[in-house]
């Protein structure tokens, strides 16, 4: 066999490979949107659900989601960000930043259960939390620091030596050249980053089960005191959100029409992550024209 | 007869274990342009960065030796770093804008240092980008990234832009080397137009362009100073036969 001949068979093999690949991602996706789009009505995006009755909606674990990640992100951003910069900006390769990347790799590829478990036990047992909102940000926090942090030092990296050099020759300091030349001219990769990590927590159920918790109270939605407990602002109180309630309706849900309801939210739900992914795209391009052409 | 402005003796650097420069005796008068030249790896670049104390972002180097900027020593325990390059500045190999509008690139030292008087921001823009003569091809996109630039173009933004921070000495590492001869000539004239206000030292492979625009020229080979002289005399009448050997290609 000649090599022109092999290579025609290997690029074929590969082609069928990624297109296999691409077909069964595809058919899921068609599926779900199939028998989910249907679902969809206002009042199903909006209306409290109902636990025995048929004609429920997911309005409810829909703020949640929402809400759960707004905080996860502001409690880990911060974090992340300084984690980052001070790992690949600052810190030179001893022992202290090498067990510092061991440990963010090991709690990169801890299984979420396990996330979710220790959660339970540290914040809703130990520290008193109880099935809160709090719970859930703090072990989203857990689940979401490591994976934020490195696509932050990424997007650092990303960034040529030569412009930290412009930077300091031009009599900038350190601190100075990062936050004034480097983060600037990151933001757009860092910002994609944020996104689709977003993404990967909206739709996270296994950490959440035990630390927010499995029941959505009714929200008053005129009350937005974050100290009254009907209040969706409220942090201290339980909050299923969207991808817990799949679950929890296919594992237990005895509604008339649980399986409308779950295919209901499962669409939400991919629409959803498919959208921070379309905004990630979007919103980095545009960052960065604005930022580079003034 | 101009003072020294600036002063090495018997500097010696060290990547790790290994000597890069093995003890080096420079000075240079304020004003005027110095080439450096010399076979790779001879080390300019590295001479050059010590000038400015770039090299401090480099784990394991040692540096031994005195560099006095003004009769002050640039390796002093409490000396400035960010004060020195705000004296001395540098432009690269590589042209390396910021991935801003032109002139956010010119003004980003002084508005950093805290200037916001727009009306002498512009000011300054408009003087430094005259000094690199490239203000005649930007003046009207004056507020478009200089990304778009060509890369003579947006060198000649990278002198500017170390120019608008008022530097006494400005150091330049192959400068031309990325760019096209025309260009490249664009920057020596812009080079030749700034010799007389500022103290120029430039790295540089091509002995043309040293020949061209350098008062003097220094001769570098394995980590020491061969010989440093006057251009003509370097090129016409060299004291050492490496440097003879050297600019009459025998090797290099
Ligand atoms: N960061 C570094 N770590 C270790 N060794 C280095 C480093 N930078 C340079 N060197 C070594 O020091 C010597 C001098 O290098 P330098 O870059 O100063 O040479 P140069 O004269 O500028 O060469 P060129 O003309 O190729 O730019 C070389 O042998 C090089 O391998
Ligand atoms: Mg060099």
């Amino acid at each position: 066999m000649d090599s022109k001949k092999q290579n025609k068979i290997a690029i074929g093999t590969l082609y069928g490979i990624a297109g296999l690949v691409v077909l069964i991602l595809l058919a899921l996706l068609g599926y779900i949107l199939a028998s989910g789009l249907p679902q969809l009505s206002w009042h199903f995006l909006t209306a409290p659900a109902k636990a025995f009755l048929k004609g429920g909606g997911v309005g409810v674990q829909l703020f949640n989601s929402f809400y759960l990640l707004i905080l996860a992100m502001a409690i880990s951003f911060p974090i992340a960000l300084g984690a980052a910069i001070y790992l690949y900006e600052y810190a030179r390769d001893n022992w202290i930043t090498t067990t510092i990347r061991t440990a963010i790799e090991i709690l990169s590829s801890l299984p979420s259960v396990v996330v979710g478990l220790f959660g339970f036990l540290f914040f809703v047992v130990k520290l008193r939390l109880g099935f809160s909102i709090l719970s859930g940000a703090f072990a989203l926090t857990f689940f979401n620091l490591p994976l934020l942090t490195r696509s932050i030092e990424d997007s650092l990296r990303t960034i040529d030596l030569e412009q930290r050099e412009g930077g300091l020759a031009l009599g900038l300091s350190r601190w100075e050249t990062i936050t004034r030349v480097i983060l600037p001219a990151a933001v757009p990769s860092i910002l994609t980053g944020v996104i689709l990590s977003a993404g990967r927590v909206f739709g996270e159920a296994a950490a959440l089960i035990y630390t927010a918790g499995q029941s959505a109270p009714a929200l008053n939605f005129a009350d937005w005191n974050p100290f009254n407990i009907s209040s969706p602002l409220n942090p201290m109180r339980p909050a299923e959100t969207l991808a817990v309630h799949i679950w929890k309706i296919n594992s237990e849900g005895i509604m008339p029409d649980a399986k409308a309801i779950s295919s209901g939210s499962s669409a939400v739900l991919i629409i959803a992550i498919l959208l921070f992914n379309f905004a990630a795209r979007y919103v980095g391009k545009r960052l960065y024209k604005r930022l580079t052409s003034a | 007869m101009s003072e020294e402005i600036l002063t090495t003796q018997d500097l010696h650097l060290y990547y790790g274990e290994k000597e890069a420069l093995k003890g080096i005796n420079l000075n240079f008068d304020a004003k005027g342009i110095t080439a450096l030249i010399g076979p790779s790896g001879c080390g300019k670049s590295t001479y050059l960065r010590t000038l400015n104390r770039m090299n401090d972002l480099i784990p394991n180097v040692t540096i031994t030796g005195t560099i006095k900027f003004k009769g002050e020593n640039l390796y002093a325990p409490n000396a400035d770093t960010v004060e020195i390059r705000k004296e001395i500045g540098m432009v690269f190999q590589q042209p390396n804008p910021f991935p801003f509008s032109i002139y956010d690139n010119v003004i980003y030292g002084l508005r950093i240092a805290g200037e916001k008087d727009k009306e002498k921001l512009d000011a300054v823009v408009e003087k430094s980008l005259r000094q690199a003569a490239v203000w005649d091809e930007v003046k009207d996109h004056l507020h478009e990234s200089a990304l778009a630039l060509s890369g003579g173009q947006q060198q000649r933004v990278c002198i500017a832009r170390v120019l608008a921070v008022s530097p006494e000495i400005i150091l330049l590492d192959e400068p031309t080397s990325a760019l096209d001869p025309v260009s490249s000539s664009q920057i020596e004239a812009t080079l030749l137009n700034l010799r007389h206000d500022y103290t120029i030292i430039i790295v540089t492979h091509n002995l043309q362009q040293a020949s061209r625009i350098a008062d003097r020229t220094a001769f570098f080979m394995n980590g020491e100073l061969v010989e440093v002289d006057q251009t003509k005399n370097i090129f016409m009448n060299p004291a050492k036969k490496q440097t003879e050997d050297y600019i009459s290609g025998r090797f290099g």
